[in-house]
């Protein structure tokens, strides 16, 4: 059989979303970013919001985000993603918005945005990618570090004495009164892509029902930063990171 | 008429009633004295209710200057309003606008400094103002308001300049001007901008990619530095055209005068008295006022001095415009300066007596 009578529409099982622009991605291989950009895609587009989505970027890895997604984005300084994406969604009620921002941006210089856009009960949607540690610079500790891990800045391990503890900001998200859905996802195998997709849906549907802030954290995997090939660093987000940050919903008012 | 109705109000007040006039989208703001009474205006007025503007209580300066990035890169007209530590809080948000090219306003009242300073009036966030006061080569378009009147026109300047230009700009005012009150006319009612009218006047705003354009993206990222030259010497082109066509300044009693003083601001109104003190006495001097201080009126200045025997700059700081005053008279001229600080608002005699004590002996 030829290859060109197999490429059918109908035989199609998966075809990249067309939100995603034919642009190579800087990640590096096994990081999570890609998947999630795709997810993100795929929900815009089947929602039917391409032309009334405007994403907010992070500083971070995430920080090129606009160019692998075909819709408006404004790119915010480190941290004050929420902030940007308050008054956007406050001045075009109408429109989808959402920030998409990592640990450091999100846990760390912005905690004080994060927080207090989600208590106000903005109708918006945060996706928090974590992978403990700050990839963009170069692997340095991230707030969400977990007790022991190696980075540049704690070469010898995170010691409780010297650096202080992960922050949970997704548990404390689940008790403002302003979140409508907070919940925790991975994106390391088909079934967990599912799951944070279906997340990922939810959210932006209830930002645009106006029911309040989400927050969808996906546990994310880097393989740079780790210093692990791509399967070794799933491996070591399966056994550490589940364990630390547990999947499934913390939050979720609809039900 | 009602649009004609005289007033009398605080120059924080006129502000604030005169963003709900001229159709303004949304205030985001941070309490700090002396400027809380624009935050309780709006919050007192309701305008959510009337014109739709919107009006928030951010966490922070930080947050605040943030919601006008994100709401003027989605093309509405916005503002935020402080007082000198809030507004040097604010000024990486200020530079993210400039490198974005974003309109909007910041409105600052001073108080003294250093730190947290004093509540009192003070004039010395002029450097700030007039250089950028973030990172990186680019300038803020600032309008310096000596009248309650001012304070109320200049709103609707400010956004006109700021989306002209596609810059953010400033009301640089202080404590003197925010709180003392004064007669003024608002101005007349006009509607919020439709979402058609935004996408015509703002094709470049973040508000959903249409199927006939491109996405959209407001950043200031530029990691090819060929490229971010070439942002730059936009930026450069644009400063040069604002230079050329937005100075603005008043002049008083000039023509026949011996002796210029060049105040801004609160400084001015009192150096109005000053010269007036002073002609009885037998001294002419007139007042040179910049009203923008970003673009500086210098050739005006320059033209202004011309064969006067001296030229006084009285401000509230510690010796700030001087610096921009002698930079446009580039010696030609005798230039001194006399200012108070920590908060203290100099007399109008205090300035003849510099006058006379710099120049007369």
């Amino acid at each position: 059989m030829d290859k060109n009578e197999i490429i059918q529409p109908g035989n199609l099982v998966y075809k990249k979303p067309t939100l995603m622009n034919n642009v190579p991605m800087h990640y590096c291989p096994g990081c999570s970013h890609g998947v999630v950009h795709k997810l993100v895609a795929e929900v815009i587009e089947e929602m039917g919001m391409e032309e009334k989505s405007v994403g907010i970027c992070p500083v971070g890895c995430a920080v090129f985000a606009y160019r692998y997604l075909d819709i408006d984005w404004q790119e915010a300084a480190h941290g004050r993603a929420p902030a940007v994406a308050t008054a956007i969604k406050r001045l075009w009620p109408d429109r989808l918005v959402f920030t998409y921002q990592g640990d450091g941006d999100l846990a760390c210089i912005g905690t004080a945005e994060t927080i207090h856009a989600l208590n106000r009960g903005e109708n918006i949607t945060i996706i928090f990618i974590n992978n403990a540690i700050y990839g963009m610079t170069g692997g340095q500790m991230a707030p969400t570090t977990l007790m022991g891990q190696k980075t540049s800045t704690c070469p010898y391990g995170r010691e409780p004495e010297l650096h202080g503890y992960p922050l949970k900001i997704t548990e404390i998200a689940a008790t403002l009164e302003g979140t409508c859905y907070v919940t925790r996802q991975s994106v390391e195998t088909v079934s967990a892509i599912r799951k944070a997709k279906k997340a990922i849906r939810k959210a932006f549907e209830n930002s645009m029902n106006g029911l309040g802030s989400n927050l969808v954290e996906i546990v994310s995997s880097c393989s740079s930063g780790w210093k692990l090939t791509p399967l070794k660093a799933n491996e070591w987000m399966e056994e550490n990171m589940f364990k630390f940050y547990p999947k499934g919903d913390l939050k979720d008012t609809t039900k | 008429m009602a649009e004609q109705e005289v007033m009398l109000m605080k120059g924080n007040e006129a502000i604030a009633r005169a963003a709900i006039r001229v159709g303004v989208d949304g205030f985001f703001g941070y309490p700090i004295t002396p400027q809380s009474e624009i935050i309780e205006t709006l919050s007192l007025e309701k305008p959510w209710e009337t014109t739709g503007m919107v009006v928030l209580q951010a966490e922070s300066e930080v947050a605040s200057i943030n919601m006008v990035y994100g709401a003027a890169g989605a093309g509405k007209r916005a503002f935020t309003s402080s007082s000198s530590p809030g507004v040097a809080l604010m000024q990486e948000g200020i530079t993210y606008m400039a490198g974005c090219e974003m309109p909007g306003l910041i409105v600052n009242v001073q108080r003294g400094g250093p730190g947290l300073g004093t509540i009192q009036p003070s004039q010395s966030d002029y450097f700030q103002a007039t250089r950028g006061g973030g990172n990186g080569d680019y300038n803020v378009i600032v309008l310096a308001p000596a009248s309650v009147q001012e304070m109320a026109d200049f709103v609707d300047l400010a956004f006109d300049l700021a989306f002209k230009y596609r810059n953010p700009a400033m009301i640089l005012s202080d404590g003197v001007i925010g709180q003392m009150m004064e007669k003024v006319v608002l101005p007349p009612f006009r509607p919020r901008r439709t979402e058609e009218e935004i996408r015509k006047e703002c094709p470049w705003a973040t508000i959903g990619r249409t199927k006939d354009r491109q996405p959209n993206i407001m950043t200031s990222l530029e990691l090819t530095s060929s490229v971010m030259e070439a942002r730059n010497i936009h930026f450069q082109e644009k400063y040069a055209e604002i230079r050329e066509k937005e100075v603005r300044y008043e002049t008083l009693d000039c023509d026949d005068a011996d002796y210029i003083i060049v105040s801004f601001g609160s400084a001015a109104r009192i150096a109005q008295k000053s010269i007036e003190i002073a002609r009885e006495e037998g001294i002419k001097v007139g007042l040179f006022r910049p009203i923008t201080l970003w673009p500086f009126p210098s050739k005006a200045i320059a033209e202004m001095a011309k064969g006067k025997k001296g030229v006084l700059v009285a401000e509230i700081n510690a010796g700030q415009m001087v610096e921009d005053v002698k930079l446009a008279i580039n010696g030609a001229n005798s230039v001194e300066y006399f200012g108070r600080l920590g908060g203290i608002v100099p007399e109008p005699d205090e300035i003849v007596e510099a006058l006379k004590k710099q120049f007369i002996k």
